[in-house]
């Protein structure tokens, strides 16, 4: 939770809700880029590296550092924990209809 | 030396270290008189381990395991208002996974799952959002739950609702922040710290300012480091450099993800959502003054203890430990994890009893994980 994953973000899904997809590690997530966004237009956001944390893209890293950080976090177990936490999340989602949840 | 084998480069390793033992020596810290660095983030703590950097330093070195792990901390009483609101009919109770085995003083969120409460796992407070929309006639709660470093998620979450207009969607607040918890330390007559390691991703969000009553205050020495291990073998170099020169600064060490402004986007939304509580109790430590938020009344709608009545203190306050338990006296360094009477017999990461076992970056899960292997390996 508090370490984070990097990501780069691949396209701008819902410049509204500030919504960009990422790729983490070769799993695609929504995620909101607010706290990255500069003066530049959302589209800029595109090919940037970020650290994502619980869904939100909390700073804009580069090439290297995203490398690096991806592989303490595998030494540590936890990439694969947040990656697998992703798609749990998805799952649930996939799987909730307001049927379903009664 | 053999665990430096690990490090991406371990000629820098051995080089950090070679510095780190001949600073160390210089300042004269033994193992009887060792030098006492807390490093504050459980991620760090769990690197610590991972790395066996504990074991490479010299003796002179002890490091403290500071109360930086965000499940750690949570109070069992709050964790029992948690379970109270998840039994509210109608509700969907959406956590984060590392929050489900924390032991309250009834049963844990996981016990409350199966006993038939609508408990979810969530990866984001994004996706209690959508589970929000998609449930009008249900009552979607988000546990709120971590540092800094999720803080301003969750205040996004709640601004994005409000620009919605949704109606079913609220936050169970229990966010906290590092730099309380460090005073509370400092002014414990029984701690005896001389350096800090900072949380890199905490400074990520707050900047580095926030910590310069750590060196202007109390004299103390603060790295703001990332989590690499050499990163951290440098930030503990930096730290040691500091003291053997008689000063006490807030240096960047993680300059490279940590502006020292930190995020303005995210200082925004949390200033805009949420205040200060007067105090807030954390496991082991007690009560610290103004060391939780809450959310502002602007946004009363979508606070979860507003709209259930169930608020801070509603289960009662400071709840005892549980018999033999010795969490706190963990989390302020005064023992180590193995010293715990619990520690491997009555509390295990499986079945924790208390909290620093149940997350990877609690010191005592950090310890069973890798320490339990290398003293078998000893042994
Ligand atoms: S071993 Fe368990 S009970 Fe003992 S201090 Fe650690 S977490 Fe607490």
């Amino acid at each position: 939770m508090c370490l984070g994953i990097p990501g780069l973000i691949v396209e701008i899904s819902d410049a509204d809700r500030k919504l960009a997809v990422v790729d983490v590690s070769g799993v695609r997530r929504e995620v909101n880029v607010a706290p990255i966004i500069e003066d530049d237009a959302m589209e800029d956001l595109v090919g940037v590296w970020t650290l994502v944390h619980v869904g939100f893209a909390m700073s804009r890293i580069d090439e290297e550092e995203a490398a690096k950080t991806l592989e303490v976090l595998r030494m540590f177990g936890e990439a694969q924990e947040e990656i697998d936490a992703m798609m749990a999340s998805e799952a649930m989602l996939a799987g909730d209809t307001p049927e379903a949840a009664e | 030396m053999k665990y430096a084998d690990e490090f991406r480069d371990p000629v820098a390793a051995r080089g950090l270290l070679a510095k780190i033992e001949a600073i160390t020596d210089a300042i004269g810290a033994t193992a009887d008189k060792p030098l006492h660095i807390m490093e504050i983030c459980g991620g760090h703590t769990h690197a610590i381990f991972r790395y066996g950097l504990d074991k490479l330093t010299p003796p002179g070195i002890e490091f403290i395991h500071g109360p930086g792990c965000p499940v750690c901390v949570l109070p069992m009483s709050r964790v029992d208002e948690c379970v109270q609101i998840a039994e509210q009919p109608g509700v969907i109770l959406c956590t984060f996974g590392d929050a489900m085995r924390v032991p309250g003083t009834r049963k844990s969120l996981m016990q409350a799952k199966a006993d038939g409460c609508d408990i979810r796992m969530v990866y984001s407070p994004l996706d209690a959002l959508e589970l929000a929309r998609r449930n009008p006639a249900r009552e979607v709660v988000f546990f709120g739950l971590g540092f800094e470093t999720t803080t301003p998620s969750t205040a996004f979450s709640i601004q994005q609702a409000a620009s919605e207009g949704l109606e079913n969607f609220t936050v169970f607040c229990n966010h906290i922040t590092v730099p309380p918890p460090i005073k509370a330390l400092l002014d414990d007559p029984e701690m005896r710290l001389d350096g800090f390691v900072g949380p890199g991703h905490v400074s990520m969000v707050i900047g580095v300012r926030p910590y310069d009553f750590i060196a202007r205050d109390y004299g103390k020495p603060i790295v703001v480091a990332g989590f690499e291990p050499l990163d951290l073998l440098q930030s503990v170099l930096m730290v040691l450099e500091q003291i053997r020169d008689g000063r006490a600064e807030v240096e960047n060490q993680y300059a490279r993800v940590v502006p020292d402004e930190g995020n303005p986007a995210s200082i925004a939304a949390c200033d805009d959502v949420y205040e200060k509580r007067d105090r807030f109790e954390w496991r082991g430590l007690g009560e610290i003054d103004a060391s939780g938020l809450k959310i502002r009344e602007k946004y009363a709608a979508f606070d979860a203890e507003r709209k259930f009545g169930i608020g801070y203190g509603a289960s009662g306050r400071s709840v005892e430990e549980p018999e033999g338990c010795r969490c706190g006296d963990v989390m302020t360094g005064r023992i180590k994890p193995l010293q715990c009477p619990q520690f491997g017999a009555g509390c295990t990461p499986e079945t924790p009893l208390g909290a620093l076992m149940v997350s990877s970056e609690g010191a005592c899960a950090a310890y069973y994980q890798y320490g339990g292997a290398r003293l078998e390996a000893a042994q």
